[in-house]
């Protein structure tokens, strides 16, 4: 048996060796799908990518859509007593929290009208798969994805976040015990944003105070930053550390966050008239996408050694390798979000089903649109309606990574139509449109800056220099809008960045006007080598420092990364 | 490479798996390649080959050099031509000046050289001397293949290299490293030194 295995993955190595020296890149191969969910039709090529990709093992084999999806249960909010110390807008040092900045806009919070939160970071037994041992994992509360948040636009969130992990000392092995826990597409504050650069020590909590308003919320209603915006829908939280957020992320340091307002109301039912009535409940269901790669024994593998990005030949969906989905007939609302490390997905249907998608990187598209394919870099979220209503009972069909479209496809889920499954009726639906969207007017803006991100001989640059978290590359004044154009002159790894604190608009792309799908408000920015692209960023509400940054573990946590500060 | 062209090599991967292997098996042999440590980043993943200090002494890469230590990790070139390494070098001795007597005991530099054809330990001595490098931060050379299974482990090279790739791809990026801890982070070369010492401070665990 082992026989055949290993002859195998030497062809695999020697074919790989081959195209690699085709100048077929990395980026080429994962593009040509020549690495399945299982890994098996690579090898079956004698192509094993992982084979390539540095490692001279692939994961051990497990049997796809055998594991149930888990979804991740709506979290409870505690009651404030429970937290502990009483929050306070200062941190409390003396009760072990983390040092911060005050909160902004503190006033005692009406427990109430505020949903306080306790998430538990620990060490955590995680099975990926029945067949696979259990693996060390860092997750909130004992859970991967960490618990679902439901929240309301308007009223604030409290996350008490306990940093339960080994001390630096104790701890071996990839990761960083020092946690940074970023909202990401959230409108937070500097001191409860995770900034990647105050790290919570084991032993220590952190506040972290939500108030999950729109931006422009300390504005008079007169004031024209004020208005035009939208609530995030899909957000999560996740580990933020310097140089080690890829590698906690792959500990399990991530969570679900959904945020709700009076159109997306999260009740299918609602009879209100603004309310968009999209799909809730058992049928509004979070997709966290993340690949990885186990060693012999079954146990999570990071290459620590791979400047080129860590790739996984397992794909995982909500902490499970290839599982299946009992779906009913009827209309679903996927929440999907890729956490990474590096790979890209370009999601599709293998009924050939149209996916509606509704809302890209935190913002509602101005209208639905029937897609059959989506891109989803690292970091990024799509919501997509699928319409099971004509399926058959009994069918199954997959969610597909297809990079090529007539090319060969890795598989993520596979979707069960069960018939007996109660549909409740569905009465939920689809809007025609969900909002005119306001024109981008770049008169608002006050001034542009350029960033420049670069690679050279490996190591990233902004504007010619390396990250330095001390130096600010802007200083925007707090409720003032400005031009930003992002360049990507790196001829490598590259393909998004993230900014804190707010969305932006996309002006231009390489100095075209963009559709309105993709001027509408979004947190993640497609930037490819060679593009530039025009943005109008607004700086509402808080002051302080935040971060603009690649998201896979090649950029962000190798120094694609810049702060700014918003001041007064 | 267009799509064209891709799809066109992927017609021809199964006339490759066949065809390859046979070509490829001889001009592969001793060819350094990837291992996946069972048990952690220590001995079994650091290759413990023998290379050449600055002082022409003896060194093992993982008994001498790396075991129990916390480590910043670099790839030059001694060629003065190449304006890059020089500011590297020059950058790393401000850090070295911040790290004060703590180099060479809690902290340990070393720069590899990317020429260790032409880099003689001689020679980088001269290069040691004239850049006026104190004790704690170590040249070394060796013999190619050892240099370049160095540089493989450390992951500053493809595994196979590919035509029009130098050997300076990753050159700009430093490597801090906590031995004990298999805390690794990857930084550039040429980042304040300040916030070296900063970084590495965190890698050690000497700061949160």
């Amino acid at each position: 048996m082992a026989g055949w295995k290993q002859r195998l993955a030497e062809t695999a190595r020697r074919n790989r060796v081959e195209l690699v020296e085709a100048k077929l890149s990395r980026r080429d191969l994962f593009k040509l799908g020549l690495l399945t969910g299982s890994g098996f039709l690579v090898a079956k090529l004698g192509l094993s990518s992982r084979a390539g990709s540095k490692a001279t093992v692939a994961s051990p084999a497990t049997t796809p859509w055998v594991e149930e999806l888990p979804i991740p249960p709506v979290a409870h909010p505690c009651d404030v007593a429970q937290l502990g110390a009483a929050p306070s807008m200062d941190a409390n040092l003396m009760a072990g929290e983390g040092a911060r900045a005050a909160h902004q806009y503190w006033t005692p919070l009406d427990p109430a009208g505020t949903d306080f939160h306790l998430l538990e970071n620990r060490v955590t037994r995680l099975r990926w798969h029945r067949e696979l041992p259990t693996d060390d994992g860092w997750c909130f509360n004992g859970m991967f994805p960490g618990p679902r948040i439901h929240a309301r636009a308007g009223r604030p969130v409290l996350l008490r976040v306990r940093n339960l992990l080994p001390t630096l000392d104790e701890h071996r092995g990839y990761g960083r015990p020092t946690t940074a826990t970023h909202l990401h597409g959230g409108h937070t504050a500097c001191e409860s944003d995770g900034n990647p650069c105050e790290l919570l020590e084991p032993g220590l909590w952190k506040d972290h105070l939500y108030w999950n308003a729109r931006a422009g919320f300390t504005q008079p209603p007169s004031s024209p930053s004020r208005g035009g915006d939208r609530t995030p829908c899909t957000l999560g939280y996740h580990d933020h550390c310097l140089g080690f957020s890829a590698q906690n992320v792959y500990r399990g340091n991530a969570g679900v966050y959904h945020l709700f307002d009076e159109f997306d109301t999260g009740d299918e039912n609602d009879l209100s008239p603004s309310a968009w009535r999209l799909p809730s409940g058992a049928f509004d269901v979070p997709l966290v996408l993340h690949d990885r790669v186990f060693d012999a024994q079954g146990k999570g593998y990071f290459d620590l050694f791979d400047l080129d990005g860590v790739v996984g030949d397992k794909l995982t969906v909500n902490g499970r390798i290839q599982p299946f989905m009992r779906v009913a007939r009827r209309k679903y609302r996927f929440r999907l979000h890729n956490i990474g490390p590096s790979r890209s997905y370009d999601l599709c249907l293998s009924n050939d089903l149209a996916m509606v998608q509704v809302a890209q990187d935190g913002g509602f598209l101005p209208e639905p649109r029937a897609v059959k394919q989506l891109r989803l870099a690292v970091g990024q979220r799509t919501d997509v309606i699928l319409d099971l209503s004509r399926v058959a009972h009994g069918a199954e069909f997959f969610l597909l990574d297809r990079p090529e479209p007539s090319g060969p496809a890795n598989q993520l889920l596979q979707l069960r139509l069960d018939g007996a499954l109660e549909t409740n009726g569905d009465p939920s639906r689809v809007p025609d449109r969900f909002f005119d969207e306001t024109p981008v007017d770049p008169a608002l803006a006050v001034a542009t800056r350029t960033f420049e991100f670069g690679r050279m001989d490996g190591a990233w640059s902004i504007n010619g220099k390396p990250f330095d978290p001390n130096a600010m590359l802007a200083t925007p004044v707090r409720g003032t809008a400005e031009i930003w154009t992002f360049v990507n002159t790196s001829s490598g790894w590259l393909r998004a960045v993230h900014s804190h604190l707010e969305g932006h608009r996309v002006l231009s792309r390489n100095g075209k006007v963009v559709a309105a799908d993709e001027s509408a408000r979004a947190d993640v920015l497609g930037l490819a080598p060679g593009e530039s692209v025009r943005v109008l960023r607004q700086f509402r509400d808080f002051l302080g420092p935040y971060p603009t940054h690649g998201l896979d573990a090649v950029t962000g946590d190798q120094g694609l990364m810049f702060m700014w500060r918003v001041v007064t | 490479m267009n799509r064209r062209r891709m799809l066109a090599l992927l017609g021809l991967l199964p006339v490759a798996a066949v065809a390859l292997p046979v070509l490829k098996s001889l001009s592969e042999r001793g060819r350094p390649r990837r291992v996946r440590p069972a048990a952690g980043f220590h001995d079994e993943y650091f290759p413990n080959v023998v290379l050449r200090t600055h002082e022409n002494r003896k060194v093992r890469l993982y008994d001498d050099l790396l075991r129990g230590k916390n480590v910043l990790i670099q790839f030059f070139r001694t060629d003065r031509r190449d304006g890059r390494s020089v500011a590297a070098t020059e950058n790393l001795l401000k850090l070295q000046k911040l790290l004060g007597d703590r180099c060479g005991r809690d902290a340990f530099l070393y720069s590899f050289s990317l020429a260790p054809e032409r880099d003689t330990p001689a020679r980088l001595r001269a290069h040691h001397q004239e850049h006026r490098v104190g004790p704690g931060w170590t040249f070394l050379t060796g013999s190619p293949r050892n240099l370049e299974l160095c540089r493989l482990r450390f992951g500053f090279a493809p595994p196979a290299r590919r035509p029009g790739r130098d050997r300076a791809e990753h050159s700009n990026i430093v490597l801090l490293g906590n031995e004990p801890h298999q805390r690794w982070m990857a930084s550039a070369a040429l980042t304040r030194p300040e916030v070296l010492l900063d970084q590495l401070n965190r890698v050690a665990g000497l700061k949160a």
